[in-house]
């Protein structure tokens, strides 16, 4: 009680909670509480979501133990050891961004620095376009079309590298259309959008009158880029890169559909592969008693990861467009 | 960009040719980022409308789904479609009146307290929680006690738009001026009164345009769907109880098929919904041109 009025003073361009005619009505009121309840539902529907599913998936805390960390995923042998999806999630991950991000934030320079505002917009759209086209689209299209061609290439490099003892061991065989790499580079294209997105908003926060100083000194584009446009938006950039980071760990149907559907933990980038939010995909119909449960400890997990990014890269964005206000 | 390059050659303030080399190939780089960007874009976009544009017909979206073994010929995805468009709005119903009453409470009442700036905050992490997760969690709470249903379905799919919803409404409500808001309580009007015929409605274009790009991406959503309508074949128009179906849904199953039939019914699909999303895109759009009065 005492949050909502405190609170309610702070709100902009409000008026005493009282109201100014000294009594308030009971519908008004009642208004009050229930857009404070819907806005609760957030934070209700949060820790339902982290106590429903940590519920389901006690059966598998409790038989496995440390266990859950264990390397072998099999549930006709009974072992449920979560360690080869959270490899690959990892794998995928960091193809996805190590692809994504220089593109993601050349784009966004271009846009802020490049092209003039009135121009940018075209450009934009088609970035947006990216972020329309659904993740079973994109699944589809990497499995049916994307996959079968880009085998042809693994088979190349593979032959290629085999024998080179790094590059051997990364991109050698075995090579399949279906696997870490392709999952990678499909990610890579859906986090583009975000990434983007919200690096432009970052860098759009950079003051003028510090770019212009810049050009006043004989800057060239580049120059002014690296010298005033990077340094008071690294922050903000490394906050759009954990987002896009959070959403290619969650991305579940593109990932289910490319990745090859088999529980492995290799350095073979071309190998076929798995990660957490797939295996929930594709095994949780079949399954019954702890292999179900094991399957509700993996999005619980997951659901702990993505938070855990999702905060930090929040708090990193908010934290640089705060400290931009201020400048 | 020619002509802004022979502008600089021009200029007396010109920098030294290894530099000025230096930032053409900086240019050049994020151009060719662009690029490389568009061209899969374009390829997935072309394929899909190739594809999908043979097997798509009147017939193709009101027929029911056959055995996968038939050729692209027979059939289609009726329930499929009908499917999609059930669970959607029921998914809107539920989730937009929260959402923009979650938005008036952050905007309107909560301002800069703790608590909206908390709620802000965890709605904003809440966009970035996989679409599986909600999946599990109704599955969770409502699934195991109640069965597969459309319902259920739309419960994950509104988890997924009410974060959505609440962010843009807040940002559109966020525009419109104090001063509207003082006037109305200078003739006297309680604030729920002004929240309702003063703010919202100044508001309202931008609110919808936000509502209808959530409702978009809701509607190509399919990892929520896999544990809460099950994905039958046979049309349901009951979305409150019973398997249910959807178009990613029935994708997501003709993408991992081996029959050439299946298969194209899947690219009929999947350009049946980017048709979908971008009627959704462009009816924003049109929204926000016509109705907005406060732009960002």
């Amino acid at each position: 009680m005492s949050a909502v009025t405190q609170a309610d003073q702070a709100a902009p361009g409000s008026v005493p909670a009282g109201g100014l005619i000294g009594h308030r009505g009971l519908a008004d009121r009642s208004f009050q509480w229930l857009a404070l309840a819907a806005g609760l539902l957030v934070l209700v529907i949060l820790v339902l979501i982290a106590v429903s599913t940590t519920q389901q998936a006690a059966p598998w805390f409790s038989a496995e133990g440390w266990g859950i960390f264990g390397t072998v995923w099999d549930p006709a042998a009974n072992k449920f050891g979560a360690t080869p999806f959270i490899y690959g999630t990892a794998i995928t991950g960091a193809i996805a961004l190590i692809m994504s991000v220089p593109v993601s934030v050349a784009i966004a320079l271009l846009l802020t620095e490049v092209v003039p505002f009135r121009r940018a917009r075209p450009i934009v759209y088609v970035i947006d376009l990216l972020a329309v086209v659904p993740s079973v689209v994109w699944g589809l299209w990497g499995i049916l079309v994307f996959a079968p061609w880009i085998q042809h290439i693994y088979a190349h490099i593979g032959s290629a590298v085999d024998g080179i003892p790094v590059l051997g061991s990364l991109f050698g065989p075995p090579t399949s259309g279906a696997s870490f790499f392709t999952a990678g580079i499909i990610l890579a294209f859906m986090i583009t959008p975000i990434v983007t997105s919200l690096s432009r908003e970052v860098i759009a926060t950079v003051p003028t009158v510090d770019r212009e100083g810049a050009y006043a000194l004989g800057a060239t584009r580049w120059e002014m880029i690296r010298g005033v446009v990077w340094p008071h938006s690294q922050g903000g950039v490394v906050g759009a890169v954990l987002l896009g980071l959070g959403r290619a760990i969650g991305e579940t149907i593109a990932a289910a559909l490319v990745i090859g559907s088999s529980p492995s933990i290799t350095s073979h980038l071309f190998a076929t592969g798995y990660n957490m939010p797939a295996v929930i995909a594709n095994q949780f119909g079949e399954a019954t008693g702890v292999f179900k449960a094991g399957l509700f400890g993996l999005g619980v997990l997951l659901f702990a990861f993505t938070i855990i990014v999702n905060v930090i890269a929040r708090w990193a964005v908010e934290r640089s467009a705060r400290r931009m206000r201020g400048a | 960009m020619a002509a802004i390059t022979g502008q600089q050659a021009a200029d007396l303030r010109e920098p030294a040719g290894w530099r000025r080399t230096k930032n053409r190939i900086a240019t050049i780089a994020m151009w060719v980022a662009f690029v490389l960007v568009i061209v899969p874009l374009g390829f997935v976009l072309y394929t899909v409308i190739a594809k999908g544009a043979s097997v798509i017909s009147w017939s193709f979206l009101t027929s029911p789904i056959p055995p996968s073994v038939l050729p692209a010929s027979v059939g289609g995805m009726g329930p499929a479609v009908l499917g999609t468009i059930e669970i959607t709005a029921l998914a809107a119903v539920l989730a937009v009146p929260l959402g923009v009453l979650g938005a008036i409470y952050l905007n309107e009442y909560g301002g800069k307290g703790w608590l909206a700036q908390f709620i802000g905050f965890m709605a904003d992490v809440m966009t970035g929680v996989p679409s599986i997760i909600m999946g599990l969690f109704i599955f969770a709470i409502w699934v195991l006690h109640f069965g597969f249903s459309g319902l259920a379905g739309a419960f994950a799919l509104g988890c997924l738009m009410l974060p959505i919803v609440i962010r843009s409404t807040q940002e559109m409500l966020r525009l419109v001026p104090a001063s509207l808001r003082e006037g109305s309580y200078a003739l006297g009007a309680s604030k729920s009164r002004v929240t309702l015929t003063v703010v919202l409605p100044a508001a309202i274009g931008g609110i919808v345009s936000g509502v209808l790009l959530a409702v978009a991406r809701a509607a190509g959503e399919t990892a929520p769907l896999l544990f809460t309508i099950l994905t039958v074949t046979e049309a349901n128009p009951n979305v409150f109880s019973g398997a249910n179906t959807s178009l990613p849904s029935q994708i997501f199953v003709n993408a991992s098929s081996p029959y050439p039939g299946a298969q194209a019914r899947g690219w009929g699909s999947a350009l049946t919904l980017i048709a979908i999303a971008f009627i959704l895109m462009i009816a924003a759009r049109l929204v926000t041109a016509r109705f907005a009065r406060y732009q960002r």
